[in-house]
């Protein structure tokens, strides 16, 4: 073990340590990327070389068909295009609404905040089916299934948007604020213009965890849609399987494409992600 | 910290001057006009589509669906009735089961971010992007990825493991493998997540404690059980707590993974009552098979788990967390 004695041992032990360390973290990484990496090998191959036994590990044919493939089975630019609107428009709102929120019960005294707070803790506590049978139900009867509306609406709002907002605003100074006050702003003022620009990381953080699981949400837009061209992605891939279920090079090429653009996305705001996780992560 | 800086402010203004006193009244009614205003969509948003929902599904547990639309109070019929299906003890049991698999992650996560964290290291933030990879995956494509992979007759897992001479099973029809293969994947998904949790834990850590670690002359493994364990484990039970809610509420993978075109839920999978969860089950019963009422009594199964569970795990905090 290195020794603090001699300079030369340590330098030669630490170089064998990261050696090591990378070795192991290389075959992790494989592991981790494996999965992406086969599926895009699958997806430009012709569907005999999936069949065949043993597997062809490159494409013999290099082909781009499995994508217009997903085209001609699936209204896939529809349904990417309803999952953006559907990522844009709930994220937005609930940075608004939760923004609202979180300051109100941060830093204002209103009658009825702790019951009020409280049921929405009660709300971020219980598992998501629980309020799926009666959403179905209102939207039914609102005649917003298999609308953008019924998409959106109900998940405009979120109560660990609230949450997490209310601990940002909680941790800033005062100082700022009570200066504005003097200078005769309103609260809803104080709010927007000072409160607001400081809580950016907080608002990127809700921002990306808002987007990433309206993105990725099977279960709601599985029952709210049954028209393909109303679905959103993971909804459409779901039937892609049915419709394709052996055809493994068409499914691939359906999960690449409706996996990029978060990916894109990710690879682009990486340090936002990251630091967006971690920080809900470290506030528990 | 923050109620503390919180109420500082509010004795200074709190003065005796009547005049003061009255402009104070006249700011808080104004001031929670505002307030009511600002949480007012949060609250009717809320109030609708999820906390009116609770009562709703509560009251619908209690209730058998008409043939036409309506609901029939039919008292704890359909408790007494999941008490004695054995599908729902079977799919409870293999949700507590697959949650316990999804632990294993956690102390795997731990220590690649031990790695990650070691000083001199490069491509650091390289290998962060590729773990991080399959947290930002749609769990549904990933499940489609994975399925395929684990084919059981030209799937490349099993290709690989032929290299070795092994015969691998058709891991996601096969009873003994399906779990398993699902759980790899669940760990898979949620790997980056521990690691960005437990990396930005790794910070907190006063490089100190590792310099006296040194000149005490303490082996690498055990400063990693002596002093980053330890000290890491508020951020090992957030992770604990977030793993097992989101496990408890496993439903993408095995909608996925284990059923056919003619059979969505896969209940033909002969593997299926192996992996079937209490969410699976929720969404079987509840919009396929329209049984409102019994959907209902099962997702009170699952609050009554995570309740369970949560508080558990509040318990046995006090245990083993060492808050600095």
């Amino acid at each position: 073990m290195p020794d603090l004695a001699s300079s030369r041992r340590p330098r030669s032990g630490e170089r064998g340590r990261l050696i090591a360390t990378h070795t192991v973290l290389i075959v992790g990484g494989l592991v981790m990327l494996g999965p992406f990496v086969w599926e895009l090998l699958t997806s430009l191959k012709p569907f005999g070389e999936t069949t065949q036994n043993p597997p062809t590990i490159l494409p013999h044919h290099w082909q781009l068909s499995n994508y217009s493939k997903v085209f001609q089975s699936l209204p896939f630019g529809r349904q990417f295009l309803n999952t953006v609107v559907m990522t844009v428009g709930r994220t937005l709102a609930q940075l608004v609404f939760c923004s609202m929120a979180g300051y109100a019960f941060a830093r204002m005294r209103f009658r009825g905040a702790n019951v009020l707070f409280g049921l929405f803790l009660s709300v971020l506590m219980v598992p998501g089916l629980l309020f799926l049978i009666p959403q179905y139900v209102l939207l039914e009867r609102l005649g917003w299934l298999n609308t953008m509306q019924g998409l959106i609406v109900p998940g405009m709002f979120s109560a660990f948007g609230v949450f997490l907002l209310r601990q940002v605003f909680m941790a800033m100074p005062y100082e700022t604020e009570e200066a504005a006050r003097i200078d005769g702003a309103n609260p809803f003022q104080i709010f927007w213009r000072i409160m607001l620009p400081l809580a950016r990381p907080g608002l990127a953080a809700l921002a990306i965890l808002s987007a990433l699981s309206a993105w990725n949400d099977l279960m709601f837009p599985l029952v709210v849609t049954t028209d393909p061209n109303k679905m959103t992605l993971s909804a459409g891939l779901a039937t892609l399987q049915g419709e394709h279920f052996t055809d493994y090079s068409v499914l691939m090429a359906g999960a690449l494409m409706a996996t990029a653009p978060m990916i894109v996305v990710f690879l682009v705001l990486q340090k936002q992600f990251v630091q967006g996780i971690a920080f809900t992560g470290s506030k528990g | 910290m923050a109620a503390k800086i919180q109420q500082a402010p509010r004795t200074l203004t709190a003065t005796r001057s009547p005049h003061r006193e009255r402009v104070r009244r006249c700011r808080n009614r104004s001031e929670h006009a505002w307030a009511y205003l600002m949480i007012a969509p949060v609250t009717i948003g809320l109030g609708l589509f999820y906390l009116w929902p609770i009562v709703q599904t509560f009251y619908y547990s209690f209730t058998q669906s008409g043939p036409f639309g309506g609901h029939q109070w039919i008292g704890a019929a359909n408790y007494r009735a999941l008490a004695h299906d054995s599908s729902v003890t079977q799919s409870a049991l293999n949700t507590v089961f697959y949650t316990v698999l999804q632990l294993a992650g956690i102390p795997l996560a731990v220590f690649v971010a031990a790695l990650l964290n070691q000083r001199g290291l490069r491509g650091r933030s390289v290998y962060r992007v590729i773990y991080f990879l399959p947290v930002v995956t749609m769990p549904v494509a990933a499940a489609m990825v994975w399925r395929w992979m684990y084919q059981g007759d030209n799937g490349i897992i099993n290709h690989l493991l032929s290299g070795f001479g092994i015969a691998g099973p058709h891991w996601v029809s096969d009873p003994s493998t399906a779990m398993y293969a699902l759980a790899a994947v669940g760990i898979w998904m949620a790997f980056g997540t521990n690691l960005v949790i437990f990396l930005a834990g790794l910070q907190g850590i006063p490089a100190e404690y590792y310099e006296a670690a040194k000149v005490d002359g303490a082996s690498a493994t055990r400063t990693f059980f002596r002093i980053t364990v330890p000290m890491l484990t508020p951020s090992i039970f957030f992770a604990t707590v977030l793993t097992v809610i989101n496990s408890l509420q496993l439903f993408d993978l095995v909608y996925m993974m284990m059923g056919t075109p003619s059979d969505a839920t896969g209940q033909s999978n002969p593997a299926m009552p192996h992996v079937q969860t209490i969410a699976s089950l929720f969404y079987e019963k509840a919009f396929i098979e329209h049984d409102t009422g019994f959907g209902a009594a099962v997702a009170f199964v699952l609050v009554a788990f995570i309740l369970l569970v949560t508080v558990v795990q509040f318990r046995l905090q006090k245990k083993w967390v060492h808050y600095a």
